[in-house]
């Protein structure tokens, strides 16, 4: 069988070196003098996260500066991650919280299950990007830091208004 | 006691060479050091230049954290670079492998100075050249001492030991080996027209008459081709050759060795963009009376910055060119060094040479302006052959070579019986 060579027949105007280097250098002068300004200096100016983001974890609180958390274990049963860590406790009035409250982050999927499942509006993932520890076990975030955390919630999708006007 | 004293006490003529050696001695010293510091802050400014201006094309911001602008990144990138470990290859050859970084920077600088960068400076002592050494055999040394070039380069890829630096150090040989030929001839016409190889002699000949891109421009364009292979820049970068060669010869460098041959890239761009504009931009001129004696101070500080401007402008256009072309392959390099060049710059010599023969005969006295006006017609003519010839891709073959009519059709009829190729065609 032969080998089947791919002729190549340009038309004459396109195999000229000279006007191929004209043309590029003119593109190359058109962005050099007058560029497009595409670039976000990060530190310093941040682009707006849509309302939907799914950050890290936040434990909103009561106006007592408790966890709204009443520890009915459904977050810790629908985490398809299975990244929570919940062992309840009940007070003398036999009210319940939990005792242990411990979110794995690395372990975290970011799907908002949780978020969508609790009853009390308790666990929130948050609007929220910029997360460093110089330790793995700083990113199992504890009862005690999910609740002072203060960045933005992260709005669920909501059937009602699905393009989230 | 009269005959030593007699010397110091005679008053000079500002605008005569100075009589006595211990003028020169100083002065030349003085010219070493101020020109060695503008050189080296020049170029440690270019890697910043580059930066920049890769960033501004592709639409970027570039180097912009440290100081005002990000004007002081050269001084980390330095301080970076010494502050990193030097690692050395344990199968090298060390005396050549740390002699090597050196030996690519020494010719950038020793070039630079025969070349002229300003209109003479009338002091109390005499008149000063403003070139660090006025060689009579100036542009001879520059052909010498550019070639040596090639050495730090080639002992760099061989010494390290490694096939990717050995290969870099081979392919910058033969590259620039084969560039300096064309280049060096595409200056004979220049030298033949100043009749002297002086660089001042030929800066001044372009005072008095026409710059010589204006008189010779395929002289010009086959210089400029040939200096962007003879500094390894892009389009003709293929020593280095990331995508085939890591980094090519200094694939093994790391540290202040490395920098070393990045500093040597650089110093050989400003070279050759102050060869350019001494050869073909008038050197140090200004148009207009500002080339003509009685010299003075001010003169000199206005052609020195009118030449920097020129020679910034070149540089410039590297870093341009850079931005925009790609690699050329290893065998188009060749082919366009020797098949295209080489034959373009000898009849232009031959042209060229009948010229000025010719006007010479005819009675045109050097540098009058019907001189200027014929070889400006001829060069009008001669560029527009070239131009026509060149982008028609009847000389140089594009990124394939053109078959004849024949061949086409034979592969034609191989394609048509291939079923491969039907099916690449739908």
């Amino acid at each position: 069988m032969a080998i089947g060579v791919k002729v190549l027949d340009r038309p004459i105007e396109q195999t000229s070196y000279v006007r191929a280097t004209l043309k590029g250098m003119a593109l190359t002068a058109k962005h050099l003098l007058n560029p497009q300004k595409v670039t976000t200096q990060y530190p310093e100016q941040k682009k707006p996260l849509s309302p939907r983001w799914r950050g890290t974890h936040r434990m909103l609180t009561t106006e007592e500066g408790k966890a709204k958390c009443v520890a009915c274990g459904l977050c810790p049963t629908i985490c398809p991650a299975n990244c929570i860590k919940l062992v309840p406790g009940e007070d003398e009035k036999g009210n319940r919280y939990p005792l242990i409250f411990e979110i794995d982050e690395f372990r975290c999927i970011f799907c908002g299950y949780c978020q969508e499942v609790c009853p009390e509006e308790a666990i929130h993932l948050g609007r929220h990007y910029e997360n460093s520890e110089y330790s793995r076990q700083g990113f199992v975030y504890d009862l005690e830091r999910l609740t002072a955390q203060t960045h933005p919630v992260c709005e669920m999708w909501d059937p009602a208004d699905p393009k989230g006007e | 006691m009269t005959t030593f004293i007699q010397p110091l006490l005679q008053v000079v003529d500002p605008q005569l060479p100075p009589p006595s050696g211990v003028v020169y001695f100083v002065a030349t010293v003085i010219k070493m050091l101020v020109v060695f510091t503008i050189y080296m802050v020049g170029v440690a400014l270019l890697t910043l230049a580059e930066r920049k201006i890769s960033a501004w094309i592709h639409d970027r911001i570039g180097p912009n954290r440290v100081g005002p602008g990000g004007l002081l990144q050269p001084a980390a990138d330095g301080l970076k670079n010494i502050m990193k470990e030097e690692t050395y290859p344990g199968a090298a050859n060390l005396p050549l492998f740390v002699l090597a970084p050196a030996i690519a920077f020494v010719p950038a600088l020793l070039t630079w100075c025969v070349i002229p960068f300003a209109s003479p400076l009338p002091t109390p002592w005499g008149l000063i050249d403003m070139v660090v050494a006025p060689l009579p055999v100036g542009y001879l040394f520059i052909l010498a001492i550019s070639s040596l070039g090639v050495y730090g380069i080639v002992l760099a890829g061989w010494s390290s030991n490694n096939k990717y630096a050995l290969l870099g150090g081979l392919r910058s040989s033969a590259q620039m080996i084969s560039y300096e030929i064309a280049m060096g001839m595409a200056t004979i016409p220049v030298l033949l027209l100043a009749g002297n190889v002086a660089l001042n002699d030929i800066v001044l000949q372009q005072a008095h008459g026409l710059w010589n891109v204006l008189g010779l421009t395929v002289a010009f364009l086959i210089f400029l081709v040939a200096a962007f292979a003879e500094t390894n820049r892009l389009p003709f970068d293929l020593p280095e050759a990331e995508s085939e060669l890591i980094a090519g010869y200094h694939s093994e460098y790391s540290a202040m060795k490395f920098s070393m041959f990045f500093i040597a890239e650089y110093a050989n761009m400003v070279t050759a963009s102050a060869l350019m504009v001494t050869l073909f931009f008038g050197g140090w001129d200004i148009p207009g009376q500002w080339d003509v004696a009685p010299w003075s101070a001010w003169k000199t500080l206005a052609t020195g910055g009118f030449f920097l401007f020129k020679v910034m402008f070149f540089l410039f256009f590297y870093m341009w060119i850079r931005w925009t072309l790609p690699r050329f392959r290893y065998d188009q390099l060749m082919a366009l060094g020797w098949k295209f060049m080489l034959p373009l710059s000898l009849s232009y010599i031959v042209i060229m040479a009948s010229a000025i023969l010719g006007l010479d005969a005819a009675g045109v006295a050097r540098g009058s302006w019907m001189f200027g006006l014929s070889l400006l017609a001829l060069n009008v003519v001669l560029v527009g052959i070239l131009l026509f010839l060149i982008d028609r891709g009847r000389l140089i073959s594009p990124a394939y070579s053109r078959l004849d009519k024949r061949n086409v059709d034979k592969l034609r009829a191989v394609a048509a019986r291939s079923s491969l190729m039907a099916e690449g065609r739908n």
